[in-house]
């Protein structure tokens, strides 16, 4: 490799044969996040079984989710759909009263152009329950970009932002920086603590999207900040920007210390202020240190990513700084606009680290990845479930990818649980090392 | 439309590649979109499976709702067939190609001309048919082009011979079952001459019709492939399900009539009845009476449904008071099997009615599915598994056959630690138990305001803790219907002697 060829990143692009999940599993989170709101799924008995299977036990707790189950009546629009979307949105209000029901549309209103939204406002109308619309089909979209198809939805719904009055102004200058509003779903805790995070720093969070409430999405307009919390959320940062007028704070992701704080100095930079620089020195500093025992155990091995989550780039970077050699970074879209902070600080860190740049493969293809993986032989391979098992079998240690969308992994605090996950298939290999069969498949076929 | 959020079998595609990759070396190829290859992890994570699973998706995206497919299925399928070189391609049809209306079968005439390998399109409808209808369709779609296309004149094997016809990955318990039939089959003097699918090449399917019979364990899956090759080739099948001791026993009398076995059958049913499965006397041993008249409730797939149900009441004296399926489309067999044997019979694929029929009737124990399993947990009843859909916990490591004389044993397993233990039941009674915290009302109804005086409360908290829910139920519902509002210690009597009465 020439040295010129390390000094870049390398983006690709496959054919999208990739293995990921449909896009409306973010329901699984989205419904329990928004503690007020009702998902209705309208697609077919597919869409269902996925859920059903993926959402797993969750499904037996009287989920406030359902599929508005499309039979074959609908596709042929023997059925109105209209009526049959009013009717059944009608029970939802009645048994659950919720203060928002959010559609999903899914491959199958795409395809037969159900006018969702045209129908809801009408809908909303009679029952008196806001509707949301978002389409988060496998058509356009992998499995964490469902949430984003919803916040972006969502966006158009917080109440307009309204300058404050003069008479209150000085309240507003000991902030002394503008409204800022974070975007992305976190699990209550993790949001709370990279709020505070934030406060340490003199900046104050005016409001989430979404909160945990819909009756409490905050409010948004021209003069107000927002800055994003993962990867996958570009639609809505285009919302945001053009529809509701904010400005964006373009920032790598608060996943892993390093980032935590390039995200924490970014915001700083931005609102003009100066952090608390030895705080967040110590802070960074003292995390570093507690990660150790877990560094050890990956320092100087190699990593591939297959891809499907769009974490991908800031797991890496994140690996990168903790010792790893990257080799492969698998993802399903890669927005360079929205992710060029990200893309930078990976790039930087990579050369801090000295080591080679990784090869971005956008919509991978997963055949072609298993041959590469046979080639280099990395030491982790972290992928879905549908190719875990195989490679395990191989001898090929693997990390399930889904486990990173669903664990909390955000901020100082939480680095350490990535590393919990990243270093598990390694800890296990250590004990199991002796025994003589990490190659579980027969060799003739 | 229709407002549902959990069913009890998958779409037609899971069935198609069921089948699919269940035979060696066929792939699947679905023409669906990003995500619907949710096949994989299933078999990946529920089978543990150790091989890729040879199912890939040709991606419908954007470009190909605006453009149709066009060079896309075609290309997908040639490189599949240079890559893995498998003997058969399968082409899937899901919910979004339906609706597409795309000319599949074109692809695969056009695909054929570049390919070594077999290409076939699943005759199967989304919206028509389930997994388990797509599966049974798919499976005699594939054996009849096999079959069909020897035209060599068929030879019957020397010996007497069978073929398996039904078992599947992703299947209940099926690799332990068919491990058992084929223990019984050589037992019997009769050799197995093909598994199909599981297992089978498909290049092999054209030896099918050596087999003097064909054998279909399972009523979801085989049935339609059985009487194809019966028509056909006038193979006869024999589609009793071998579990519990009555059909086992009625089953190897079928097989040994149909290929002219020599042996003394009978003597050999008597004995595997005796003295090699334990259930027969297990049923007689004093701990079972505890079980007589128990109120249970059966609820799955119409085989195992059905067989458990008769199972309960005809082998352990435990009253059944509702036996149901969710496979409407094969309710009639059902009911006619059931009926003899049930109070009610409940044909639905509607989970919640089946859990109202669970709180209405209450029995003491639950055979079901996984829905019913945890219904079970909510209203505390506890629940054996007996049938598809199920989880990760019910493809076990060790060796657990629902069918044959073995299966007997697990069944009886099962239903007898379903139950509350005999003794322990009896010693809570007499001792009232420990448990003496407050009453926690379980209920999948909405509770109306009755009002509980306090000695009736008392009362209620010496009732053993596992009973007491059901006992407090019964006295309000007993309450309700006498348009009482307020439930006294006597009403408590009064409701007892009404349930006794």
């Amino acid at each position: 490799m020439s040295p010129t060829e390390t000094l870049k990143l390398k983006f690709e692009c496959e054919t999208g044969n990739y293995h990921t999940f449909c896009p409306i599993s973010c329901v699984a989170w989205l419904y329990q996040k928004i503690s007020d709101s009702f998902f209705l799924v309208i697609g077919t008995k597919t869409c269902g079984y996925f859920l059903q299977n993926a959402l797993g036990v969750m499904i037996f707790a009287e989920p406030r989710y359902a599929m508005a189950e499309l039979e074959e009546g609908d596709i042929s629009a023997q059925l109105h759909d209209f009526d049959e979307l009013k009717r059944l949105c009608f029970q939802i209000h009645q048994d659950r009263n919720p203060s928002v029901i959010v559609w999903i549309g899914t491959c199958t209103t795409e395809i037969i152009k159900m006018d969702l939204e045209g129908m809801a406002p009408k809908i909303e109308q009679m029952i008196g329950c806001p509707i949301i619309v978002a389409r988060a089909n496998g058509l356009d979209y992998a499995f964490t970009q469902g949430e984003d198809t919803v916040l972006a939805a969502m966006a158009h719904r917080c109440p307009e932002w309204q300058a404050p009055h003069e008479a209150f102004g000085h309240q507003r200058e000991q902030e002394n920086h503008p409204n800022l509003v974070l975007f992305g779903s976190l699990p209550n805790t993790v949001a709370e603590q990279l709020t505070r995070e934030l406060a340490s720093q003199g900046i104050h969070v005016s409001g989430w999207l979404p909160e945990s409430r819909y009756e409490e999405l905050p409010q948004l307009g021209p003069g107000v900040f927002v800055c994003g919390v993962n990867p996958f959320l570009s639609r809505t940062a285009t919302t945001l920007m053009r529809r509701r007028k904010c400005q964006l704070i373009g920032a790598p992701f608060p996943i892993g210390p390093d980032g935590t704080r390039a995200w924490i100095e970014k915001i700083c930079q931005v609102f003009n202020i100066q952090p608390h620089l030895e705080n967040l020195d110590q802070r960074e500093k003292s995390i570093w240190e507690s990660l150790e025992p877990y560094i050890s155990l990956i320092k100087g091995r190699s990593v591939f990513f297959m891809g499907d989550n769009l974490l991908e780039i800031s797991l890496a970077r994140f690996l990168v700084r903790c010792g790893m050699i990257v080799y492969e970074i698998g993802i399903p879209y890669m927005d360079k606009r929205f992710q060029a902070s990200e893309l930078s600080l990976l790039e930087k860190t990579c050369k801090q680290m000295n080591v080679s740049m990784p090869l971005i493969v956008e919509k991978p293809d997963n055949y072609n990845q298993v041959q590469r993986i046979r080639a280099l032989q990395p030491d982790l391979v972290i992928t879905g479930l549908a190719h875990s098992n195989p490679l395990e079998a191989r001898g090929i240690t693997t990390k399930w990818s889904v486990e990173f969308t669903f664990a909390q992994i955000h901020g100082f605090t939480n680095a350490r649980d990535i590393l919990e996950l990243v270093t598990r298939p390694l800890r296990r290999n250590n004990h199991l090392k002796d025994l003589g069969w990490s190659e579980l498949v027969s060799q003739t076929k | 439309m229709k407002l549902a959020y959990w069913m009890y079998a998958g779409p037609a595609h899971i069935g198609t590649l069921r089948v699919a990759s269940s035979f060696k070396n066929v792939h699947g190829i679905m023409h669906a979109p990003l995500g619907d290859d949710y096949f994989n992890v299933m078999r990946s994570m529920l089978e543990r499976e150790r091989d890729f699973t040879p199912v890939t998706a040709s991606i419908v995206d954007r470009y190909v709702l605006a453009r149709g497919s066009q060079e896309k299925v075609v290309e997908n399928i040639t490189r599949k067939d240079q890559e893995e070189k498998p003997d058969l391609i399968v082409l899937t049809p899901t919910c979004t190609s339906s609706i597409l209306q795309e000319d599949l079968q074109n692809f695969i005439s056009r695909a054929q001309a570049s390919t070594d390998s077999d290409i076939l399109l699943a005759d199967v409808n989304h919206y028509r048919v389930n997994e388990f209808q797509a599966a049974d369709r798919t499976l005699e779609q594939i054996i009849s082009f096999y079959v069909s296309s020897n035209p060599n004149k068929i030879v019957k094997t020397e010996k007497p011979s069978a073929n398996i016809l039904g078992i599947f990955t992703l299947g209940f318990h099926h690799q332990h079952d068919c491990r058992e039939i084929y223990r019984l089959l050589k037992d019997l003097g009769i050799e197995i001459n093909l598994v199909v699918p599981e297992g089978c090449a498909v290049t092999d399917l054209k030896k099918l019709t050596k087999a003097w019979i064909n054998i279909v364990p399972y009523r979801e899956i085989g049935l339609m492939a059985a009487k194809f090759l019966e028509k056909e080739y006038q193979m006869p099948y024999i589609s009793t399900i071998p579990m519990g001791l009555v059909e086992t026993a009625s089953w190897i009398r079928q097989i040994c009539k149909q290929t002219n076995s020599q042996m003394d059958y009978e003597k050999y049913i008597d004995h595997q009845t005796r003295f090699v499965s334990q259930a027969a006397w297990f049923s007689r041993s004093i701990d079972c009476q505890n079980l007589t008249g128990k109120k249970a409730l059966v609820f799955g797939d119409a085989t195992h449904a059905a067989a458990i149900t008769k199972i309960l009441v005809r082998e352990m004296g435990i009253n059944v008071c509702c036996a149901g399926t969710y496979c409407q489309h094969d309710g009639d067999w059902f009911r006619e099997q059931v009926q003899a044997f049930c109070d009610q019979v409940l044909i639905t694929d509607d989970h919640t009615r089946v859990g109202n029929m669970i709180a209405e009737i209450e029995p003491a124990a639950i055979f079901g599915t996984q829905m019913e399993r945890h219904v079970g947990k909510r209203l505390d009843i506890p629940c054996g598994v007996i049938s598809a859909p199920i989880h990760i916990q019910n493809f076990p490591l060790s060796y657990r056959p629902f069918l044959g004389y073995e299966g007997t044993n697990q069944i009886a397993d099962l239903v007898y630690n379903s139950f509350t233990l005999g003794m322990e039941d009896h010693l809570l009674e007499i001792f009232g138990g420990h448990d003496v915290k407050t009453v926690i009302t379980k209920n999948l109804s909405t509770d109306q305001n009755l009002i509980w005086e306090s000695s009736a409360i008392e009362e209620l908290q010496k009732i053993p803790g596992f009973v007491r829910n059901r006992i407090k139920r019964n006295t309000e519902k007993f309450a309700r219907s006498k348009k009482l509002e307020k439930i006294t210690v006597e009403v408590m009597y009064a409701a007892k002697e009404a349930l006794a009465a």
